[in-house]
């Protein structure tokens, strides 16, 4: 039966120098904003963005080195979820900002 | 559980903050379900030791990583939180009629009691009785459904089940050791913070949620991988049955939902455990935000819920009406849209915070547009019905007792999405009075009715027809009585989770309420004399299930013994159609010997499931204790297990083809001479 191959077939499965890799980037985009936050060694809004920039960039990281995503046709899948969750992300991230936006406008706070 | 458990400030190294005062011996209502728990465990402990039943329960049962053998393992955990569940439920209606009475002086239960009791209610409920029914519904048909041999992963399976159970315990265990949150089933901050419950209640609620909550991601995942590899040859998306897209679409919610869960639930410990300000009052924290994160969960959650229940119901409509579903595709279209809006409407559980006009709005107006997709789901059904030769059997009954109480649940529904509605509505009692209405009459009799349909497929015998519609008649009248004067007394302004009740107006409704728990009670009693009386009467040829297809159903989960075997379908036929059993028994194909079987690759039992699960539960009793030692030996356990499993090589072994051909052989034989006439005219 054909289909006890099922599961077993398309996506890569990664290298040992792929996950070293990951792992190496991960940490170092870990160490970085808990160092700006722990020395403050830019202003707020300096290391707000440095934050962000680095959360993504480890979501990418996280992505292609441990989860092996790619942009190659036997991957439809995971790129259909990859579209999936940034949607559901957005969704809640940005509803969730203009809730309290609204919010905090309404309440007089910070205003 | 009136017990001070904040007392002990400095937790002593080996026993935490436990101490002997923890225990509620000297509560009248605790102590009777102390003794009966305790003694009942012991003698089951000893009937099972005595029998030499264990070495069974290990190999069959609790190793086992079949899918079907753990759903039903679902099913029965469930239906005994029910019991748990449900005693709660007529504790506060007793508690609020006599209190309105007011001959009592304020009811029998006292107040710190009785908010533990609502909300042990509300978890016991959602998580620890409909999920599990409905997990082990799906984990029972669905792979059958498909025509695969199992799960993707069955060892994680396994695992996600005693995951689950373990959050079962720990709830159950905080009744006897200790007390519940007494916040409301969300726990909301900051009164679930540690300054205003320093108690060890809120952080039973943590753990059980993290940790059951864990096993359900798994479980999405798993099925997810499931749907999406495993089908059987020729069925593609669109010819999947619906139980199993509402499955998909359900469990793809999941997947995304349960981790926010998970890290608002962690956050909020670090605010407990930590003293971290992320939910706090001051410090910079926001309380509003963890309503905000735990309603992006929890409103996606209850269609993760319902998605199913409208599957089930649309297999049992399918059937029973002995014609074609109609509107496959707006069916899958719709559930597909429901699993979308799912995540823009969770602002209307909150729409009294001042996110002001504009923001309310929006969500009020996606609330109203997501009754759309739901509504052109029961047309589907309605349209099924229509001209079919619609046998009322037990699960029919149940499908028209929710065709009913939901259609008045949604319509309640759209009326607490009205903004304006929702701000004099907002925390009375209508509000519980709506929400029970759609689980109640939405997911909870869905899964009743596939629980009656497919019964006979997971066991090898139906349940008893007259008891299954006098169950359903109870629960049906039961629940309108018990809710529909909620609904007045929310209108005139009575708050929900009132301790007592001081205004004698409701005497009434509180009466017919109660009246109404009490017919519920006889119809819960039904479902279990029910189940119980169809394991007796199994060898009946009344109730067994010799064909493997008692209804004479069209998908492929009934072309397979009843029990399926361990490896599901001895051949998997290739599918060329929405409904391929109703197919084939039309090109008369069906029940004929395949021209070679081939051998079977199947999963060994795996330890890892249940050692690792079970050892959380001294992980979460120590977190919750803040026994330290406890945590670190069972983290240390379960790590040092995880690695053992990781170069486990012995997984997996074949069936060879004599087995196979002489199991199904006897399956073809019992087929033999079958006539069929399920809608061959539509």
């Amino acid at each position: 039966m054909s289909h006890d191959n099922q599961g077993h077939g398309g996506e890569a499965h990664g290298s040992l120098k792929e996950y070293i890799i990951g792992l190496i980037l991960s940490i170092v985009l870990t160490v970085i904003p808990f160092y700006l936050v722990a020395t403050g060694t830019f202003g707020d809004t300096a290391t707000i963005i440095a934050i962000i920039v680095t959360a993504v960039a480890q979501v990418f990281v996280q992505l292609v080195f441990f989860l092996h995503m790619n942009g190659s046709s036997s991957q439809t899948w995971l790129t259909m979820s990859g579209i999936y969750a940034v949607f559901i992300v957005a969704f809640v991230i940005l509803g969730s900002m203009w809730i309290f936006e609204h919010l905090n406008h309404n309440l007089l706070m910070g205003h | 559980m009136a017990v001070q458990t904040d007392l002990i400030k400095d937790p002593h190294i080996l026993t935490g903050k436990l101490h002997w005062g923890v225990i509620p011996y000297t509560d009248p209502v605790v102590l009777p379900v102390m003794i009966a728990s305790v003694l009942g465990g012991l003698a089951l402990f000893a009937l099972i030791t005595y029998k030499g039943w264990w070495g069974y329960l290990w190999k069959e049962w609790i190793t086992s990583v079949d899918h079907k053998k753990i759903g039903i393992m679902y099913v029965i955990v469930s239906l005994v939180m029910l019991f748990r569940g449900f005693s709660d439920a007529v504790l506060m209606r007793t508690n609020q009629a006599l209190s309105v009475a007011d001959e009592f002086g304020g009811g029998y239960l006292p107040p710190e009691h009785y908010d533990q009791i609502f909300t042990a209610h509300g978890v016991i409920m959602i998580f620890f009785v409909a999920t599990p029914l409905m997990v082990g519904i799906m984990n029972v048909v669905m792979p059958l459904q498909i025509g695969a041999r199992d799960v993707a992963f069955p060892v994680l399976n396994s695992l996600s089940f005693w995951l689950f159970f373990v959050g079962a315990m720990l709830v159950n265990i905080s009744l006897f050791i200790g007390e519940f949150a007494a916040t409301g089933w969300l726990a909301y901050t900051p009164l679930s913070g540690i300054d205003y419950s320093p108690g060890v209640g809120v952080d039973y609620w943590i753990w059980a949620l993290q940790i059951s909550g864990i096993g359900t991601t798994l479980t999405a995942l798993n099925f997810v991988a499931t749907i999406l590899k495993m089908r059987a040859p020729g069925m593609n998306l669109m010819k999947m049955p619906v139980f199993t897209w509402t499955t998909f679409i359900a469990n793809l919610i999941a997947l995304v939902i349960f981790p926010i869960l998970t890290v608002a639930i962690g956050m909020l410990t670090l605010d407990r455990y930590f003293d971290f300000n992320f939910f706090t009052n001051d410090n910079g924290g926001n309380q509003m935000m963890w309503v905000n994160l735990i309603w992006a969960w929890g409103h996606p959650e209850v269609y993760f819920l319902i998605l199913p229940a409208f599957g089930m119901i649309t297999e049992v409509v399918a059937t029973f009406s002995r014609k074609r579903l109609f509107g496959y595709v707006s069916l899958v279209w719709a559930t597909a849209v429901i699993g979308i809006l799912s995540f823009l409407v969770w602002l209307h559980h909150f729409f009294t915070m001042g996110s002001g006009a504009s923001v309310n709005a929006f969500f009020g107006i996606m609330t109203m547009i997501i009754g759309i997709p739901t509504g052109v789901k029961l047309y589907n059904w309605i349209f099924t019905m229509y001209k079919g030769r619609v046998e009322l059997t037990a699960s029919m009954w149940w499908v028209i007792a929710m065709l009913i109480t939901f259609t008045i649940g949604g319509m309640t529904g759209v009326m607490l999405a009205i903004p304006a509605n929702d701000f004099m509505l907002h925390n009375s009692m209508f509000v519980p009075a709506h929400f029970h209405n759609v689980i109640i009459g939405g997911a909870v009799y869905g899964y009743f009715a596939g629980m009656t349909y497919w019964f006979p497929k997971a066991t090898g015998f139906k349940l008893n027809e007259t008891l299954g519609k006098a169950s359903c008649a109870f629960w049906f009248f039961g629940y309108f009585f018990a809710w529909i004067p909620m609904y007045f007394t929310g209108f005139d302004g009575m708050t929900r989770r009132l301790q007592y009740v001081d205004n004698t107006e409701w005497i009434t409704n509180m009466n017919i309420s109660l009246f109404g728990v009490a017919l519920i009670a006889i119809g819960i009693g039904l479902n279990l004399l029910c189940i119980a009386w169809s394991i007796y009467k199994r060898n009946d040829p009344e109730y067994r299930d010799e064909t493997g297809d008692p209804w004479d159903a069209p998908t492929l989960e009934w072309y397979t013994s009843s029990p399926p075997q361990f490896y599901n379908f001895g051949h998997i036929p290739h599918v060329d159609d929405l409904e391929p059993l109703r197919q084939m028994k039309k090109d008369g194909v069906a029940y004929q010997r395949p021209e070679k079987y081939e051998r079977i690759h199947m999963p060994k039992n795996s330890w890892m499931g249940p050692v690792i699960g079970l050892l959380t539960l001294p992980m979460g009793f120590g977190l919750v204790w803040h026994i330290w030692w406890m945590v670190g030996v069972s983290f240390l356990a379960i790590i040092a297990a995880w690695f053992r499993f990781s170069f486990e090589r012995d997984k997996d072994y074949y069936v060879e083809v004599e087995e196979v051909e002489k199991i199904e052989g006897e399956f073809l034989a019992a087929n033999q001479g079958r006539s069929f006439t399920n809608g061959f005219d539509h």
